[in-house]
């Protein structure tokens, strides 16, 4: 058989690229009905619905529906399905209005009267919820023994993840007793938990159905909870299905985005390299906590990003303000600190006048060096070849000679990172438990059950591919088809980097197990639970220890042009080398590289989203830009092989970190190109020229 | 209010209230459902068509403009021989990922080609920045559009 990395083409192609391939949206179903949500205009406020006499066939649905808690499940359980007597941001969800004639719900809709009595909103950081620490080494005496203390802080903006199919769900009864949820997700298992919790029902009486999903890049992790519970209680009631898709609007004012962060970092420094980093980061997660206290913790577990410091302290902050609630995106707190660090690196090398590439090699990572919370980097760290190869195809060393001097408005920029491979901590073998099963028929046709999701990322090829390899027989059929919770066990979410790496590693164990005891013409069913490896020691209340069973690494170079006149940057090249291990197809993994790094260049440079009162400006394509075609430019991508023990054929995680070093790598190459410090992100046009006309 | 139009080579008459969004037409009416919805204004191109060849958002088209046109979507491009082409070239290259933008892709590539048939690369940036794509960065679509432009010699 040929290594596992030559590429085969996405299972998914004919359908998708013919618009054959059904998305929510597509589904008819007889009998429909609608939903569309009526939400608060106030930030704070308590309120009182004053209902209107409702047209025959139109349905109102709001908290007093519910049959249990109004609570949507997930890591921190403070979202509200409906907000009941008080809103705590523009946008929360009040009720449903329901129906099969659009327009007349839109009547109704505008007929509802909303009564508010406003409160004081707070949109600063005085509303702080959770704090968390950490320390490594002796911070306290390196600062204390120090030549220098360097400090400075770092903000970055909101981000909208921007999948091009907006949120929705389709809930129906199918038995008098059972509601099945067809919905654009990433977590069928979280969003069945939620139902069961919201309803109070059996599990066996809520099943949710994956169809094709059109971008999801974390916003669709936890969201879609809420909307199936508001659904399923309106299916619980009225006994007809719903549909309800999203606007455009709708999605951007009210679905979660990245977290605003500010980062400050106090350097110390003796014989020209750091000793010691004391870090705060405070994020903002909005009204509601929802996941923000773990991307807190990933934020803070890179607060070394791709070095090694022996002396650490580091803190950090969730704060609430009356906002959108703040989610999951891609990186997951990681782009908001990598940004910090190597923004810090790049400018303390500047200040101590020494070279910066050689000042970034100084303090990497090594083999066998303590991680930020005291584990241990136990795999082979390849960064000093995978620099090298990095500074050879895109010619940094030269270009910056050139560049690198006033008024050339050229530049170019290089970031160095890592990205810890799923879940945090005990996070698997703790609370996910992932399993896996594979069922083999009398036809010895092969079935694969899994419960995470193909969103795009080629999921459906992957871990297809890996079964194949494992079994090895030109002579059986392998079936897999996208996730049904009645067939599928839980195998987790389709997060954190961790499909390729944990689900199918478990799907390659299962799929030894299958030929190792293969039976022709029998039926067999292999079911493959997660096991943490051995090694894995994790305090989640200290933050100490392995925080993840292993990290991918990359380095990202970006070569710019400002406008000296319009200060509008312009993309040249971008060239990227990774170490994800063994990769598991090549053409699959470029396209991850190229449209994270995409992403998380434009998190640098391009996308700005404002929130002020708590009123989301920018809410359509129109106004928040994400990169169009000629936005971008040409992209160089190199894989460096070297294989996880514990990885299926060797593969970690590679989904988050192509977006991580995006945004340093191209403010850096702004840096250069403007020859001014830059602090915050978005580096947009109006920031560049605040720069250069108004700073000395 | 009749509307008459060629819809994927098929003569229609069409009664419809003529200011109805073409891309609901389409959708609901039709149940030509490979024309997506992105943004509903214009920018995404997840509704993209082709009218006379042309590359058309069908979310800002009311069906009245269509009056005596002729409208491809997806479906009907796709049992064209430069969609096969087309395919292969996306196939190979890796330009669909979640795939909801990419029957407008395919569209607009179709567009492009109708007109030059071996467009630089930044002719297809050009061509495609109407259409935005949230996976891939473009590249591997672009590399496809040129791959196809050259195997379908004669073709466009």
């Amino acid at each position: 058989m040929k290594d596992i990395s030559t590429s085969i083409p996405k299972v998914d192609n004919p359908e998708k690229l013919s618009g054959r391939a059904l998305y929510v949206s597509d589904y008819e179903i007889p009998n429909l009905y609608y939903a569309k949500t009526l939400r608060s205009t106030q930030a704070k406020a308590f309120f009182h619905v004053i209902k209107p006499q409702l047209p025959q066939g139109i349905f109102i649905i709001d908290a007093s529906h519910l049959p249990q808690k109004n609570v949507v499940k997930m890591i921190a359980d403070d979202w509200k399905i409906f907000a009941d007597v008080e809103v705590n941001y523009i946008g929360e969800p009040i009720l449903l209005v329901i129906g099969q004639d659009k327009q007349k719900i839109e009547d109704v809709i505008h007929n509802i009267h909303v009564k508010y009595e406003p409160q004081t909103p707070i949109f600063d950081q005085s509303n702080i919820k959770t704090h968390k620490t950490f320390q490594k080494g002796n911070p306290q005496q390196a600062f204390q023994e120090a030549d220098l203390m360097i400090e400075e802080t770092f903000e970055t903006g909101y981000q909208e993840q921007a999948y091009i199919e907006p949120q929705g769900m389709i809930a129906y009864p199918e038995t008098a007793d059972k509601i099945t949820l067809i919905g654009s997700i990433q977590c069928p298992y979280y969003v069945k938990n939620a139902v069961v919790e919201a309803l109070g029902y059996d599990e066996k009486n809520i099943r949710v159905i994956q169809p094709a999903v059109g971008g999801a890049f974390g916003g669709k992790e936890e969201f879609p909870s809420m909307m199936a519970c508001q659904l399923a209680v309106a299916v619980h009631h009225l006994h007809v299905p719903i549909k309800m898709i999203y606007e455009r609007e709708e999605d951007m004012i009210s679905t979660t985005k990245r977290h605003p962060s500010h980062v400050t970092i106090q350097a110390a420094i003796k014989n020209k390299k750091i000793t010691a980093l004391k870090t705060h980061v405070a994020i903002n997660g909005g009204a509601y906590l929802g996941l923000s206290n773990v991307v807190l913790s990933r934020a803070m577990l890179a607060a070394t990003s791709a070095y090694t410091i022996e002396n650490l302290d580091v803190t950090g902050d969730v704060y609430l303000t009356n906002s959108v609630p703040t989610g999951a995106f891609r990186g997951f707190g990681a782009p908001q600190m990598i940004f910090a660090v190597d923004m810090m690196m790049a400018h303390i090398a500047k200040k101590l006048k020494v070279n910066s590439l050689s000042f970034h090699r100084a303090h990497l990572a090594k083999q066998h060096d303590l991680t930020s919370t005291g584990g241990i980097f136990r795999d082979p760290i390849i960064m000093p070849e995978m620099i090298e190869k990095a500074l050879e195809i895109s010619d940094y060393i030269n270009k910056r000679k050139i560049y690198d001097q006033p008024t050339s408005y050229k530049g170019i920029g290089m970031s160095l990172f890592l990205h810890g491979c799923g879940f945090t901590g005990s996070g698997e073998a703790e609370h996910i438990h992932a399993k896996v099963k594979l069922v083999k028929d009398e036809h010895d046709d092969v079935y694969i059950y899994v419960a995470t999701v193909d969103m795009g990322q080629g999921q459906l090829t992957t871990l297809k591919k890996i079964v194949e390899h494992v079994i090895d027989r030109e002579d059986i059929r392998i079936i897999y088809l996208p996730a049904d919770t009645d067939d599928v066990p839980d195998s987790g979410p389709t997060v954190a980097s961790r499909t390729t790496m944990i689900v199918g590693g478990l799907l390659a164990r299962a799929a030894l197990k299958l030929k190792e005891t293969w039976k022709t013409h029998e039926r067999m069913e292999i079911m493959e639970s997660y096991v943490q490896p051995e090694y894995i020691r994790w305090n989640e209340e200290k933050l100490q220890g392995d925080a993840y069973p292993a990290y991918s690494w990359g380095v990202n170079v970006v070569e710019v042009e400002v406008n000296p006149i319009t200060y509008q940057v312009d993309l040249k090249q971008l060239w990227s080398v990774y170490d994800i291990g063994h990769v598991i197809d090549e053409r699959l993994a470029r396209g991850q590289a190229d449209g994270g790094l995409t992403q998380g260049v434009a998190f640098g440079y391009l996308e700005k989203m404002e929130i002020d009162q708590g009123r989301v400006i920018h809410k359509n394509f129109t106004d928040y830009i994400i990169p169009t075609a000629k936005d971008m430019a040409k992209t160089q991508t190199f894989f460096i092989d070297n294989p996880y023990a514990f990885g299926p054929y060797g593969a970690k995680g590679l989904g988050e970190l192509s977006l991580v070093g995006g945004a340093p790598a191209v403010a850096l190459a702004i840096e250069m190109a403007i020859q001014k410090s830059i602090h915050r992100i978005p580096v947009t046009p109006e920031m560049i020229m605040e720069l250069i006309e108004h700073e000395d | 209010m009749k509307i008459k139009f060629t819809l994927n080579q098929k003569s229609i008459e069409h009664e419809a209230n003529p200011s109805s969004r073409l891309l609901d037409v389409l959708r609901d009416e039709f149940h030509l459902k490979g024309t997506k919805e992105g943004c509903g204004e214009g920018e995404c191109g997840a509704c993209a068509i082709l009218v006379d060849g042309h590359i058309t958002h069908s979310c800002l088209v009311p069906l009245a403009n269509v009056n005596n046109r002729s409208v491809t979507t997806i479906e009907g491009f796709r049992e064209t021989s430069q969609y096969r082409i087309l395919e292969e070239a996306m196939v190979e290259e890796g330009g669909s990922q979640c795939g909801i933008c990419s029957p407008g892709m395919m569209l607009a590539a179709q567009s492009l080609l109708t007109k030059n048939s071996h467009p630089t690369e930044e002719d297809i940036r050009d061509a495609l920045s109407g259409n935005l794509c949230r996976c891939t960065g473009y590249n591997m679509i672009i590399k496809a559009i040129i791959r196809a432009s050259k195997r379908g010699e004669g073709l466009w």
